[in-house]
Protein backbone atom coordinates (compact mmCIF):
# COMPACT_ATOMS: atom_id res chain seq x y z
CA UNK A 1 0.00 0.00 0.00
CA UNK A 2 0.67 3.82 -0.98
CA UNK A 3 1.48 6.29 2.29
CA UNK A 4 2.93 9.44 2.58
CA UNK A 5 6.47 9.87 4.56
CA UNK A 6 4.17 12.03 6.87
CA UNK A 7 3.03 8.87 8.69
CA UNK A 8 6.68 7.17 8.45
CA UNK A 9 9.04 10.03 9.21
CA UNK A 10 9.34 13.35 11.00
CA UNK A 11 11.87 16.39 9.67
CA UNK A 12 13.66 19.74 9.74
CA UNK A 13 15.33 21.83 6.95
CA UNK A 14 17.15 24.67 7.11
CA UNK A 15 19.87 26.44 4.38
CA UNK A 16 23.08 26.86 3.33
CA UNK A 17 23.47 29.51 0.72
CA UNK A 18 21.02 28.41 -1.90
CA UNK A 19 21.45 24.71 -1.20
CA UNK A 20 18.62 23.96 1.34
CA UNK A 21 18.63 20.28 3.78
CA UNK A 22 16.05 18.38 4.90
CA UNK A 23 16.69 15.83 7.14
CA UNK A 24 14.37 12.80 7.14
CA UNK A 25 13.62 10.73 10.39
CA UNK A 26 11.84 7.35 11.13
CA UNK A 27 9.56 7.73 13.45
CA UNK A 28 10.57 4.33 14.63
CA UNK A 29 13.86 3.00 14.11
CA UNK A 30 12.80 -0.17 12.56
CA UNK A 31 10.96 2.22 9.70
CA UNK A 32 14.75 3.40 8.75
CA UNK A 33 15.62 0.28 6.31
CA UNK A 34 12.26 1.06 4.80
CA UNK A 35 13.05 5.03 4.70
CA UNK A 36 16.91 3.91 3.14
CA UNK A 37 15.48 1.71 0.25
CA UNK A 38 12.41 3.62 -1.31
CA UNK A 39 13.64 7.55 -0.44
CA UNK A 40 16.68 7.52 -2.83
CA UNK A 41 18.41 10.71 -4.22
CA UNK A 42 16.66 9.91 -7.61
CA UNK A 43 13.17 9.71 -6.09
CA UNK A 44 13.47 12.69 -4.05
CA UNK A 45 14.79 14.63 -6.81
CA UNK A 46 11.34 13.93 -8.96
CA UNK A 47 8.99 14.85 -6.17
CA UNK A 48 10.63 18.32 -6.14
CA UNK A 49 10.19 18.42 -10.05
CA UNK A 50 10.27 22.01 -11.09
CA UNK A 51 11.59 23.66 -7.79
CA UNK A 52 15.19 22.98 -7.91
CA UNK A 53 18.12 24.38 -10.24
CA UNK A 54 20.28 21.76 -9.31
CA UNK A 55 20.28 18.30 -7.89
CA UNK A 56 20.12 16.23 -4.80
CA UNK A 57 22.41 14.48 -2.41
CA UNK A 58 21.76 11.88 -0.15
CA UNK A 59 23.56 10.98 3.10
CA UNK A 60 22.39 7.93 5.55
CA UNK A 61 22.85 8.17 9.13
CA UNK A 62 21.80 5.18 10.44
CA UNK A 63 22.84 5.40 14.16
CA UNK A 64 19.98 8.66 14.09
CA UNK A 65 17.78 6.68 11.66
CA UNK A 66 17.70 9.53 9.15
CA UNK A 67 18.70 10.68 5.58
CA UNK A 68 19.88 13.58 5.18
CA UNK A 69 19.32 15.53 1.50
CA UNK A 70 20.77 18.25 0.10
CA UNK A 71 18.42 19.97 -2.54
CA UNK A 72 20.68 22.46 -4.19
CA UNK A 73 19.62 25.64 -6.17
CA UNK A 74 16.19 25.55 -4.10
CA UNK A 75 15.71 28.93 -2.40
CA UNK A 76 15.82 31.43 -5.44
CA UNK A 77 18.88 32.20 -4.52
CA UNK A 78 19.05 32.08 -1.00
CA UNK A 79 19.13 34.32 1.70
CA UNK A 80 19.09 37.83 1.24
CA UNK A 81 19.00 37.64 -2.69
CA UNK A 82 15.91 35.43 -2.37
CA UNK A 83 12.39 36.73 -3.07
CA UNK A 84 10.56 33.82 -1.92
CA UNK A 85 8.40 33.72 1.55
CA UNK A 86 10.39 30.77 2.48
CA UNK A 87 13.94 31.84 1.64
CA UNK A 88 15.62 29.91 3.90
CA UNK A 89 13.81 26.11 2.80
CA UNK A 90 11.83 26.28 6.50
CA UNK A 91 9.41 24.55 5.04
CA UNK A 92 10.98 21.89 2.63
CA UNK A 93 10.83 19.62 5.38
CA UNK A 94 7.31 19.18 5.30
CA UNK A 95 7.09 19.70 1.57
CA UNK A 96 9.38 16.06 1.70
CA UNK A 97 7.13 14.23 4.02
CA UNK A 98 4.06 14.53 1.33
CA UNK A 99 5.93 12.18 -0.54
CA UNK A 100 4.36 8.80 -1.32
CA UNK A 101 6.05 5.31 -0.92
CA UNK A 102 5.00 1.74 -1.31
CA UNK A 103 5.03 -0.55 1.74
CA UNK A 104 4.08 -3.62 2.75
CA UNK A 105 0.79 -4.23 4.36
CA UNK A 106 0.58 -3.18 8.04
CA UNK A 107 3.84 -1.35 8.54
CA UNK A 108 1.99 1.44 10.16
CA UNK B 1 30.02 17.67 35.44
CA UNK B 2 29.60 21.22 34.08
CA UNK B 3 26.09 22.58 32.91
CA UNK B 4 26.01 24.34 30.11
CA UNK B 5 22.63 26.48 28.86
CA UNK B 6 21.37 28.05 26.04
CA UNK B 7 19.65 31.42 26.56
CA UNK B 8 19.81 32.26 22.36
CA UNK B 9 19.46 31.14 19.40
CA UNK B 10 19.96 34.22 17.47
CA UNK B 11 19.58 38.10 17.65
CA UNK B 12 15.89 39.00 18.40
CA UNK B 13 15.08 35.13 19.98
CA UNK B 14 13.20 35.33 23.61
CA UNK B 15 14.66 38.21 25.29
CA UNK B 16 13.68 36.41 28.82
CA UNK B 17 15.10 33.07 28.26
CA UNK B 18 18.55 34.00 29.44
CA UNK B 19 16.48 34.89 32.32
CA UNK B 20 14.62 32.37 33.15
CA UNK B 21 17.97 30.22 32.10
CA UNK B 22 19.76 32.23 35.24
CA UNK B 23 17.46 31.69 37.84
CA UNK B 24 15.40 28.24 37.07
CA UNK B 25 17.94 26.40 38.22
CA UNK B 26 21.66 25.43 38.39
CA UNK B 27 23.93 26.19 35.37
CA UNK B 28 27.56 26.92 35.49
CA UNK B 29 27.91 28.60 31.81
CA UNK B 30 25.19 30.51 29.68
CA UNK B 31 26.16 30.74 26.35
CA UNK B 32 24.10 32.81 23.73
CA UNK B 33 24.83 32.80 19.96
CA UNK B 34 23.34 36.26 18.20
CA UNK B 35 25.20 36.27 15.31
CA UNK B 36 24.13 34.31 11.47
CA UNK B 37 25.52 35.22 8.47
CA UNK B 38 23.22 38.01 7.61
CA UNK B 39 23.79 39.80 10.72
CA UNK B 40 27.29 41.13 10.53
CA UNK B 41 26.77 43.21 7.39
CA UNK B 42 23.59 45.23 9.53
CA UNK B 43 26.14 45.54 12.22
CA UNK B 44 28.71 46.90 10.13
CA UNK B 45 26.29 49.19 8.66
CA UNK B 46 25.86 50.55 12.04
CA UNK B 47 29.40 51.16 13.31
CA UNK B 48 30.20 53.04 9.63
CA UNK B 49 27.10 55.36 11.29
CA UNK B 50 28.03 55.00 14.68
CA UNK B 51 31.92 54.01 15.72
CA UNK B 52 30.53 53.12 19.20
CA UNK B 53 27.43 50.44 17.63
CA UNK B 54 27.65 47.02 15.59
CA UNK B 55 27.16 44.86 18.21
CA UNK B 56 23.74 43.10 19.10
CA UNK B 57 22.14 45.57 21.63
CA UNK B 58 19.33 43.37 23.43
CA UNK B 59 22.70 41.85 25.29
CA UNK B 60 23.14 45.18 27.69
CA UNK B 61 19.74 45.46 28.84
CA UNK B 62 19.84 41.55 29.56
CA UNK B 63 23.42 41.59 31.24
CA UNK B 64 21.69 44.27 33.52
CA UNK B 65 19.29 41.71 34.80
CA UNK B 66 21.53 38.76 35.15
CA UNK B 67 24.70 40.14 36.00
CA UNK B 68 24.67 40.34 39.79
CA UNK B 69 23.44 36.32 39.74
CA UNK B 70 26.13 36.07 37.09
CA UNK B 71 29.10 37.52 39.79
CA UNK B 72 27.53 35.60 42.43
CA UNK B 73 27.08 32.49 41.63
CA UNK B 74 30.02 32.16 39.54
CA UNK B 75 28.53 31.37 36.26
CA UNK B 76 30.45 32.08 32.89
CA UNK B 77 28.47 33.80 29.96
CA UNK B 78 29.87 33.01 26.50
CA UNK B 79 28.18 34.87 23.47
CA UNK B 80 29.29 36.36 20.00
CA UNK B 81 27.23 39.40 20.57
CA UNK B 82 30.11 41.57 19.89
CA UNK B 83 29.58 41.23 16.45
CA UNK B 84 31.88 43.42 14.67
CA UNK B 85 32.44 45.85 18.03
CA UNK B 86 33.18 43.83 21.07
CA UNK B 87 35.26 46.41 22.48
CA UNK B 88 32.54 48.73 22.32
CA UNK B 89 29.62 46.08 23.54
CA UNK B 90 31.99 45.31 26.41
CA UNK B 91 32.64 48.85 27.45
CA UNK B 92 29.08 48.91 27.54
CA UNK B 93 28.38 45.96 30.09
CA UNK B 94 30.86 47.33 31.79
CA UNK B 95 29.27 50.40 32.51
CA UNK B 96 26.01 48.26 33.86
CA UNK B 97 28.32 46.84 35.97
CA UNK B 98 29.85 49.62 37.96
CA UNK B 99 26.10 50.72 37.57
CA UNK B 100 25.02 47.77 39.56
CA UNK B 101 27.93 47.87 41.95
CA UNK B 102 30.04 45.52 40.69
CA UNK B 103 33.26 47.57 39.81
CA UNK B 104 36.23 45.90 40.66
CA UNK B 105 34.83 42.35 40.88
CA UNK B 106 32.88 41.91 37.13
CA UNK B 107 35.98 40.58 34.55
CA UNK B 108 35.13 41.13 30.86
CA UNK B 109 36.80 39.04 28.07
CA UNK B 110 36.94 40.71 24.46
CA UNK B 111 37.87 38.27 21.63
CA UNK B 112 38.41 39.92 18.81
CA UNK B 113 40.73 39.35 15.21
CA UNK B 114 37.85 38.06 13.34
CA UNK B 115 37.47 41.39 11.38
CA UNK B 116 39.30 41.56 8.23
CA UNK B 117 37.07 44.06 6.82
CA UNK B 118 40.72 47.00 6.73
CA UNK B 119 43.14 43.78 5.51
CA UNK B 120 40.97 42.38 2.71
CA UNK B 121 43.05 44.61 -0.19
CA UNK B 122 46.30 43.32 1.79
CA UNK B 123 45.18 39.71 1.64
CA UNK B 124 44.16 40.37 -2.11
CA UNK B 125 47.33 41.56 -2.53
CA UNK B 126 49.30 38.73 -1.31
CA UNK B 127 47.37 36.20 -3.28
CA UNK B 128 44.90 35.14 -0.93
CA UNK B 129 41.94 34.67 -3.68
CA UNK B 130 38.66 34.42 -1.20
CA UNK B 131 37.28 32.37 -3.78
CA UNK B 132 33.49 31.77 -3.98
CA UNK B 133 33.48 28.48 -2.27
CA UNK B 134 30.04 27.81 -4.23
CA UNK B 135 31.05 29.40 -7.59
CA UNK B 136 34.81 29.55 -7.28
CA UNK B 137 34.55 32.95 -8.55
CA UNK B 138 37.32 35.29 -6.98
CA UNK B 139 36.66 37.72 -4.16
CA UNK B 140 38.31 40.97 -6.49
CA UNK B 141 35.00 40.90 -8.89
CA UNK B 142 33.41 42.39 -5.67
CA UNK B 143 35.63 43.83 -3.93
CA UNK B 144 34.63 47.48 -4.10
CA UNK B 145 31.25 46.31 -2.96
CA UNK B 146 32.05 44.35 0.49
CA UNK B 147 30.62 45.41 3.36
CA UNK B 148 31.91 43.16 5.95
CA UNK B 149 34.25 40.47 6.17
CA UNK B 150 34.61 37.82 9.01
CA UNK B 151 36.31 35.09 10.05
CA UNK B 152 35.24 32.28 11.93
CA UNK B 153 37.17 31.95 14.92
CA UNK B 154 36.98 28.79 17.08
CA UNK B 155 37.06 27.85 20.49
CA UNK B 156 40.90 28.88 21.33
CA UNK B 157 40.17 32.32 22.20
CA UNK B 158 37.47 31.35 24.38
CA UNK B 159 39.34 29.42 26.45
CA UNK B 160 41.86 31.95 27.17
CA UNK B 161 39.46 34.85 28.34
CA UNK B 162 38.10 32.16 30.61
CA UNK B 163 41.58 31.34 31.40
CA UNK B 164 41.91 34.74 32.00
CA UNK B 165 39.41 34.93 34.68
CA UNK B 166 36.72 36.23 32.46
CA UNK B 167 33.00 36.03 33.72
CA UNK B 168 31.54 37.06 30.64
CA UNK B 169 33.33 36.93 27.28
CA UNK B 170 31.91 39.08 24.45
CA UNK B 171 32.98 37.90 20.87
CA UNK B 172 32.83 38.70 17.43
CA UNK B 173 32.66 36.32 14.82
CA UNK B 174 32.86 32.98 17.22
CA UNK B 175 32.00 30.00 15.77
CA UNK B 176 28.29 28.90 17.42
CA UNK B 177 29.73 26.08 18.38
CA UNK B 178 33.19 27.55 19.27
CA UNK B 179 30.60 29.13 22.91
CA UNK B 180 30.21 25.58 23.94
CA UNK B 181 33.13 23.40 23.40
CA UNK B 182 35.37 26.77 25.09
CA UNK B 183 33.98 26.40 28.36
CA UNK B 184 34.48 22.54 28.07
CA UNK B 185 37.93 22.40 27.15
CA UNK B 186 38.71 24.95 29.97
CA UNK B 187 36.68 22.65 32.74
CA UNK B 188 38.72 19.76 31.89
CA UNK B 189 41.85 21.15 29.77
CA UNK B 190 40.76 18.81 27.19
CA UNK B 191 43.90 18.50 24.38
CA UNK B 192 43.50 20.42 21.34
CA UNK B 193 44.48 17.74 19.47
CA UNK B 194 41.88 15.34 21.37
CA UNK B 195 39.26 14.95 18.48
CA UNK B 196 36.86 12.92 19.72
CA UNK B 197 36.61 15.51 22.42
CA UNK B 198 36.08 18.22 20.26
CA UNK B 199 34.18 16.53 18.20
CA UNK B 200 31.78 16.15 21.68
CA UNK B 201 32.20 19.70 22.65
CA UNK B 202 31.13 20.62 18.64
CA UNK B 203 28.35 18.83 18.66
CA UNK B 204 26.83 19.57 21.97
CA UNK B 205 27.09 23.12 20.98
CA UNK B 206 25.29 22.08 17.72
CA UNK B 207 22.39 21.04 20.31
CA UNK B 208 22.17 24.17 21.62
CA UNK B 209 22.58 26.73 19.34
CA UNK B 210 19.42 27.05 18.16
CA UNK B 211 17.95 27.74 21.36
CA UNK B 212 14.60 25.89 21.82
CA UNK B 213 14.71 23.68 18.47
CA UNK B 214 15.87 21.14 20.65
CA UNK B 215 13.98 21.26 23.42
CA UNK B 216 10.38 21.23 22.15
CA UNK B 217 10.10 24.22 19.26
CA UNK B 218 10.01 23.69 16.00
CA UNK B 219 9.22 20.71 16.67
CA UNK B 220 7.65 18.74 13.48
CA UNK B 221 8.14 15.34 15.23
CA UNK B 222 4.98 16.03 17.56
CA UNK B 223 4.39 19.66 18.23
CA UNK B 224 0.76 19.01 19.21
CA UNK B 225 1.96 16.74 21.96
CA UNK B 226 4.57 19.45 23.35
CA UNK B 227 2.96 20.79 26.68
CA UNK B 228 3.03 24.73 27.72
CA UNK B 229 5.14 26.48 24.72
CA UNK B 230 4.50 29.59 26.59
CA UNK B 231 6.95 28.62 29.45
CA UNK B 232 9.23 26.57 26.81
CA UNK B 233 12.20 25.40 28.47
CA UNK B 234 16.04 26.34 26.52
CA UNK B 235 18.42 23.09 26.53
CA UNK B 236 20.82 22.71 29.13
CA UNK B 237 24.04 20.15 28.37
CA UNK B 238 25.18 18.49 31.15
CA UNK B 239 29.03 17.62 30.24
CA UNK B 240 31.33 15.24 31.86
CA UNK B 241 35.07 14.96 31.27
CA UNK B 242 35.12 11.91 28.63
CA UNK B 243 32.99 14.10 26.49
CA UNK B 244 29.35 12.30 27.14
CA UNK B 245 26.61 14.61 27.74
CA UNK B 246 22.83 15.16 28.51
CA UNK B 247 20.55 17.13 27.17
CA UNK B 248 18.28 18.26 29.01
CA UNK B 249 16.27 21.71 30.32
CA UNK B 250 15.09 23.19 33.84
CA UNK B 251 12.45 21.13 35.96
CA UNK B 252 8.95 22.83 36.01
CA UNK B 253 8.89 24.10 32.22
CA UNK B 254 7.52 23.89 29.14
CA UNK B 255 8.61 22.08 25.64
CA UNK B 256 9.84 18.27 25.34
CA UNK B 257 13.75 16.90 25.26
CA UNK B 258 13.90 13.48 23.76
CA UNK B 259 15.48 11.85 21.08
CA UNK B 260 13.10 12.64 18.42
CA UNK B 261 13.36 16.47 19.55
CA UNK B 262 17.44 16.21 19.51
CA UNK B 263 17.29 14.83 16.52
CA UNK B 264 15.63 17.10 14.23
CA UNK B 265 18.15 19.60 15.64
CA UNK B 266 21.23 17.59 14.81
CA UNK B 267 20.25 17.54 11.31
CA UNK B 268 19.43 21.06 11.39
CA UNK B 269 21.81 22.71 8.31
CA UNK B 270 23.41 19.93 8.14
CA UNK B 271 25.96 19.30 5.18
CA UNK B 272 27.91 16.02 5.19
CA UNK B 273 27.53 14.39 8.18
CA UNK B 274 30.83 13.18 7.94
CA UNK B 275 32.33 16.30 7.99
CA UNK B 276 31.04 18.64 10.07
CA UNK B 277 33.73 21.25 9.68
CA UNK B 278 34.93 23.67 12.21
CA UNK B 279 37.98 25.44 13.15
CA UNK B 280 38.26 22.84 16.34
CA UNK B 281 37.70 19.68 14.61
CA UNK B 282 35.95 17.87 12.11
CA UNK B 283 32.77 16.03 14.03
CA UNK B 284 31.38 12.78 12.42
CA UNK B 285 27.55 13.01 13.20
CA UNK B 286 27.62 9.48 11.95
CA UNK B 287 28.94 8.09 15.11
CA UNK B 288 26.65 10.36 17.58
CA UNK B 289 24.36 7.38 19.90
CA UNK B 290 21.33 9.03 21.27
CA UNK B 291 19.51 7.50 24.19
CA UNK B 292 16.30 8.82 26.65
CA UNK B 293 17.83 8.64 30.29
CA UNK B 294 14.88 9.94 32.05
CA UNK B 295 11.95 12.45 31.41
CA UNK B 296 13.17 15.28 29.63
CA UNK B 297 17.03 13.97 29.04
CA UNK B 298 18.78 12.56 26.06
CA UNK B 299 21.78 11.04 26.40
CA UNK B 300 24.67 11.70 23.76
CA UNK B 301 27.91 9.65 23.19
CA UNK B 302 30.24 7.81 20.85
CA UNK B 303 31.05 11.16 19.39
CA UNK B 304 34.17 10.67 16.87
CA UNK B 305 36.28 13.36 15.00
CA UNK B 306 38.93 14.13 13.34
CA UNK B 307 41.95 17.00 13.13
CA UNK B 308 40.96 20.57 11.94
CA UNK B 309 41.61 21.68 8.63
CA UNK B 310 44.38 24.42 7.64
CA UNK B 311 41.82 26.83 6.93
CA UNK B 312 38.81 29.45 8.41
CA UNK B 313 35.47 30.23 7.05
CA UNK B 314 35.42 33.33 6.07
CA UNK B 315 31.74 35.07 6.05
CA UNK B 316 32.11 38.38 3.42
CA UNK B 317 29.05 40.63 2.69
CA UNK B 318 29.03 42.58 -0.46
CA UNK B 319 26.18 45.10 -1.65
CA UNK B 320 23.98 43.21 -4.56
CA UNK B 321 21.01 45.58 -5.92
CA UNK B 322 17.76 46.05 -5.15
CA UNK B 323 14.54 44.57 -4.19
CA UNK B 324 11.15 45.36 -2.82
CA UNK B 325 8.31 42.46 -2.31
CA UNK B 326 4.39 43.87 -2.05
CA UNK B 327 0.95 41.72 -1.27
CA UNK B 328 -2.59 42.36 -1.36
CA UNK B 329 -5.44 39.99 -0.34
CA UNK B 330 -8.44 38.66 -2.58
CA UNK B 331 -11.23 37.29 -1.43
CA UNK B 332 -14.00 34.88 -2.28
CA UNK B 333 -15.13 33.84 -5.18
CA UNK B 334 -12.83 33.10 -7.55
CA UNK B 335 -9.81 34.64 -5.61
CA UNK B 336 -7.16 32.79 -7.03
CA UNK B 337 -8.25 33.65 -10.72
CA UNK B 338 -8.76 37.30 -9.23
CA UNK B 339 -4.91 37.42 -8.18
CA UNK B 340 -3.63 35.55 -11.21
CA UNK B 341 -5.42 38.05 -13.36
CA UNK B 342 -4.00 40.76 -11.15
CA UNK B 343 -0.52 39.31 -11.56
CA UNK B 344 -0.98 39.53 -14.88
CA UNK B 345 -2.13 43.28 -14.97
CA UNK B 346 0.65 44.26 -13.30
CA UNK B 347 3.55 42.31 -15.27
CA UNK B 348 2.37 43.69 -18.22
CA UNK B 349 2.29 47.08 -16.74
CA UNK B 350 6.01 46.76 -15.96
CA UNK B 351 6.73 45.24 -19.20
CA UNK B 352 5.11 48.62 -20.91
CA UNK B 353 6.92 50.79 -18.38
CA UNK B 354 10.50 49.52 -19.76
CA UNK B 355 11.29 47.98 -16.49
CA UNK B 356 13.66 45.47 -16.38
CA UNK B 357 14.69 43.14 -13.46
CA UNK B 358 16.90 39.86 -12.56
CA UNK B 359 13.96 38.39 -11.63
CA UNK B 360 9.77 38.92 -10.94
CA UNK B 361 8.80 36.29 -8.31
CA UNK B 362 5.04 35.73 -7.70
CA UNK B 363 3.50 33.30 -5.13
CA UNK B 364 0.12 33.12 -3.76
CA UNK B 365 -0.22 32.76 -0.01
CA UNK B 366 -2.40 30.50 1.28
CA UNK B 367 -1.82 28.56 -2.62
CA UNK B 368 2.14 27.80 -3.25
CA UNK B 369 3.96 29.80 -1.08
CA UNK B 370 5.61 27.26 0.59
CA UNK B 371 5.02 24.26 -0.86
CA UNK B 372 4.92 25.47 -4.88
CA UNK B 373 3.25 22.81 -7.30
CA UNK B 374 3.41 20.10 -4.57
CA UNK B 375 0.69 21.48 -2.76
CA UNK B 376 -1.53 21.03 -6.13
CA UNK B 377 -4.18 22.47 -7.43
CA UNK B 378 -6.70 25.17 -5.43
CA UNK B 379 -10.02 25.15 -4.73
CA UNK B 380 -11.92 27.24 -6.79
CA UNK B 381 -14.03 28.06 -3.46
CA UNK B 382 -10.63 29.01 -1.97
CA UNK B 383 -11.68 31.99 0.59
CA UNK B 384 -8.90 34.00 0.36
CA UNK B 385 -5.30 34.09 -1.41
CA UNK B 386 -2.25 36.70 -0.70
CA UNK B 387 -0.48 38.01 -4.08
CA UNK B 388 2.62 38.75 -3.33
CA UNK B 389 5.20 39.80 -5.92
CA UNK B 390 8.86 40.32 -5.84
CA UNK B 391 11.50 41.89 -7.63
CA UNK B 392 14.94 42.28 -8.00
CA UNK B 393 17.76 43.98 -9.70
CA UNK B 394 20.36 46.52 -9.52
CA UNK B 395 18.17 49.72 -11.08
CA UNK B 396 16.78 51.06 -8.22
CA UNK B 397 14.84 53.82 -9.51
CA UNK B 398 12.96 50.16 -10.99
CA UNK B 399 12.42 48.69 -8.02
CA UNK B 400 11.33 52.12 -6.60
CA UNK B 401 8.79 52.53 -9.89
CA UNK B 402 7.55 48.51 -9.09
CA UNK B 403 6.67 49.57 -5.43
CA UNK B 404 4.17 52.25 -6.70
CA UNK B 405 2.48 49.69 -9.64
CA UNK B 406 0.41 47.61 -6.52
CA UNK B 407 -1.59 50.43 -5.01
CA UNK B 408 -3.42 51.21 -8.60
CA UNK B 409 -4.56 47.75 -8.72
CA UNK B 410 -7.11 48.01 -5.87
CA UNK B 411 -9.22 50.73 -7.74
CA UNK B 412 -8.68 49.33 -10.96
CA UNK B 413 -7.30 45.63 -11.17
CA UNK B 414 -9.99 42.40 -10.38
CA UNK B 415 -12.63 43.08 -7.69
CA UNK B 416 -12.59 41.48 -3.94
CA UNK B 417 -9.57 43.12 -2.73
CA UNK B 418 -8.19 44.47 0.54
CA UNK B 419 -4.88 44.42 2.51
CA UNK B 420 -2.65 47.35 1.68
CA UNK B 421 -3.26 48.91 4.59
CA UNK B 422 0.77 49.04 5.43
CA UNK B 423 1.25 51.23 2.35
CA UNK B 424 3.46 50.84 -0.43
CA UNK B 425 6.27 48.37 0.20
CA UNK B 426 10.10 50.01 0.83
CA UNK B 427 12.76 49.35 -0.89
CA UNK B 428 15.99 47.34 0.55
CA UNK B 429 19.04 47.39 -0.77
CA UNK B 430 20.17 43.19 -1.00
CA UNK B 431 23.31 42.43 1.10
CA UNK B 432 24.85 39.30 -0.47
CA UNK B 433 26.82 36.47 1.66
CA UNK B 434 30.20 35.14 -0.15
CA UNK B 435 31.76 32.34 1.71
CA UNK B 436 35.23 31.48 0.95
CA UNK B 437 38.45 30.24 3.10
CA UNK B 438 41.94 31.71 4.60
CA UNK B 439 44.95 30.02 5.54
CA UNK B 440 44.63 29.67 9.72
CA UNK B 441 47.77 31.13 9.69
CA UNK B 442 46.64 34.95 8.19
CA UNK B 443 44.32 34.71 11.09
CA UNK B 444 45.47 35.76 15.07
CA UNK B 445 42.64 35.91 17.47
CA UNK B 446 42.99 38.93 19.67
CA UNK B 447 42.15 38.38 23.75
CA UNK B 448 41.84 41.35 26.34
CA UNK B 449 39.94 41.00 29.56
CA UNK B 450 39.13 44.20 31.38
CA UNK B 451 37.66 45.15 35.05
CA UNK B 452 34.37 46.88 35.04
Amino acid sequence: MKVRLLALAHARSGDKGDTANVGLIARRPELYPLLEREVTAARVARHFTGMLTGGVERFELPNLGALNFLLHGALGGGGTVSLKTDAQGKTLSSALLRMEIEVPDGTL
Amino acid sequence: MIRIASGQGFWGDDLDAPVRQVEGGPIDVLMMDYLAEVTMSILQKQKARDPKLGYARDVVPLMERILPAVVERGIRVTTNAGGVNPESCAEAIAEVGRRLGLGGKLRIGIVGGDDILGRLDDLLARGVELADMDTGRPLREVRDRVVSANAYLGAAPVVEALAQGAHVVITGRVTDTGLTLGPLIHRYGWKRDAWDLMAAGTVAGHIIECGAQSSGGNFLGGWPDVPDLEDIGYPIVEAEEDGSFVVTKHDGTGGVVSVPSVTEQLVYEMGDPHAYITPDGVADFTTIQLAQAGRDRVRVSGIRGGPSTPFLKVSVAYRSGYKAVGTLVYAWPDAVAKAREADRVLRARLDRLGLRFDEVLTELVGVNAAHGPLAGAPSPEAPEVQLRVGVRGDDRAAVERFTRELAPLILNGPPGVTGFAGGRPKVEEIVAYWPALVPKTEITPVVRVLTA
